[in-house]
């Protein structure tokens, strides 16, 4: 058997005896829905009330989108902005760091006073995720080959050809790594203030329902819209690993490697 | 050319040492005086460096490793300001008259061997579609014109090398500095690239100086050798190599080369001085 096959069929066994365990315990100790439900009946619960569900997917998954965007945005412009100018990355970095190590559970409740709540939701999302954009795009624009520079400067390129034909490309594997990351802290980000926020509404996103499921003793729904938020957590690691596989794949030693 | 052991080739050596720097001025493109080097951290690379470089010529910086010699090529190039002396060329200089070959092949791995190749003249905001002949023509002629769409990635260290020089002849310049080029590859594909070098010389007639650690490689390809000291660089003696051009392997193994490579040599253990 090839190590790939291994890779896919070991956690898939893994979990198939999870779940039987799940069941087999439900049944045997006789534990009601409200403590704990069986995998059938979460199951079963995706799909009955998915009208619920479902529409409160699309809200956390369109937040989650637009904050990773907006990271994304925020962090590779703010980064060329310090990488152009010393002034501005003196001045500014500092509080780039202090906003990412501030819990965002802490300033949710703040945010929600002074914005109305898509938006309030949307800026912890972002401020979530574009921490690791900035970083590793600061990182990157930093790791440009000097010989390479020497060679831009000696056919006397401008400021701006080096920016956009030598340092943006030498930063982009830094930047898809910083990416990946910020794709799961935008869901993560987005989550907590939902949480945060807790109010009703036609808006309201899966961590909203979860915590309205707690509220009602609706077990099975939370673990339905736990495992949907899950799901979308795996989905955006693997969507970004592929786009980034499919960017570097030509060049990049990181993705030598996945090929081999 | 097959010399007899021991005789006309050392002799040669010896009739054609020069000292330091008094070369006919005459047909001389940069004429170095006094030039030295101090970087920020207190370290002297280059001392009172004379030189003049011919135009045409192929010469030769040779010396140990950390001896300024590369200090001294970047300089030549502009990309490092002497701290004293001066620098004068006989022309005035525009972009892409002066390449640079450096010791890695300093590729962007991001773009294929035509985009590297094409770097310069997309610098220099010439046009894309007129470059294309170009490209293809230079790719020919370093062997490579099958290899315009790969990544550097899927080259050897010899073709990698082979794009990195391809870049640097793109825009036809006047003179090529080059920076220790093959010294990371294996001796087989060395001694290719050497006389491939050698023929592109001889073909394009571009002035070219070209640092090395290496007796052998200096001996074979230059019409020149410029002997320097450790640091701080300056120029301890200067050697003419007289062989006839074509070079091949038949001078590679003939008792003249030989004995050339022994005079400079002692050259070099001379200007390394006792303590090294």
């Amino acid at each position: 058997m090839t190590e790939r096959t291994l890779r896919i069929l070991l956690p898939a066994i893994a979990l198939a005896i999870g779940v039987l365990a799940w069941d087999l315990v439900v049944r045997i100790k006789g534990i009601p829905p409200f403590v704990l439900p069986s995998p059938g009946l979460v199951f079963a619960k995706l799909f009955s009330d998915w009208p619920i569900l479902g529409p409160s997917l699309a809200v956390t998954l369109l937040t989650t989108l637009q904050g990773f965007i907006l990271a994304l945005i925020g962090g590779v412009g703010l980064a060329v902005l310090f990488n152009q100018s010393r002034l501005v990355e003196y001045s500014l970095y500092p509080y780039a760091v202090a906003l990412q190590v501030t819990p965002v559970v802490a300033i949710a409740p703040l945010l929600l006073i002074y914005l109305p709540q898509p938006a309030a939701v949307l800026a912890c999302a972002w401020i979530v995720a574009f921490f690791p954009v900035l970083a590793n795009t600061t990182l990157g624009l930093n790791s440009v080959d000097r010989n390479l520079v020497d060679l831009f400067r000696l056919y006397g390129a401008s400021r701006r050809q080096i920016l956009l034909h030598l340092k943006l490309p030498s930063a982009l594997p830094y930047i898809l790594g910083g990416v990946r990351i910020a794709g799961g802290l935008a869901l993560i980000g987005a989550v907590v203030a939902e949480i945060a926020a807790g109010s009703a509404g036609a808006g309201s996103g899966l961590a909203y329902r979860i915590a309205e499921s707690g509220y009602r003793l609706d077990i099975p729904r939370m673990f339905a819209a736990l495992l949907l938020l899950s799901v979308v957590g795996v989905a955006i690691f693997f969507a970004l690993t592929l786009l980034s596989h499919l960017v570097l794949r030509r060049w990049h030693e990181s993705a030598l490697r996945a090929e081999g | 050319m097959i010399a007899p052991a021991m005789g006309p080739g050392a002799e040669r050596a010896g009739e054609g040492m020069i000292p330091g720097g008094a070369a006919s001025p005459l047909r001389a493109i940069a004429t170095l005086r006094g030039v030295g080097k101090t970087f920020p951290s207190g370290v002297t690379a280059v001392k009172n460096l004379d030189l003049d470089i011919r135009e045409g010529e192929f010469v030769s910086l040779l010396g140990p490793s950390g001896c300024g010699k590369s200090t001294a090529l970047r300089m030549l190039a502009g990309l490092v300001p002497p701290s004293q002396g001066t620098i004068a060329w006989r022309e005035s200089r525009a972009p892409g008259d002066l390449s640079f070959v450096f010791q890695e092949p300093t590729l962007m791995p991001w773009t294929t061997v035509a985009g590297n190749v094409r770097l310069p003249l997309m610098l220099l905001g010439r046009d894309k579609q007129s470059a294309v002949p170009r490209l293809q023509q230079i790719l020919e002629r370093v062997g490579l014109g099958a290899f315009a769409l790969a990544y550097p990635r899927e080259l050897s260290g010899g073709m990698k090398m082979r794009v990195s020089i391809a870049r640097a002849l793109v825009t036809d310049p006047k003179l090529l500095l080059m920076d220790e080029p093959f010294a990371a590859l294996d001796e087989i594909t060395r001694f290719k690239l050497n006389d491939d070098l050698l023929a592109l010389w001889q073909e394009l007639r571009k002035t070219v100086i070209f640092v090395t650690h290496s007796v052998f490689e200096s001996v074979y390809l230059s019409q020149r050798i410029v002997v320097m000291t450790p640091r701080p660089g300056r120029v301890f003696q200067e050697i003419v190599i007289g062989a006839p051009f074509p070079r091949d392997g038949s001078f590679r193994t003939s008792a003249e080369y030989a004995a050339l490579c022994r005079t400079v040599s002692q050259a070099l253990a001379q200007a390394s001085g006792p303590a090294s």
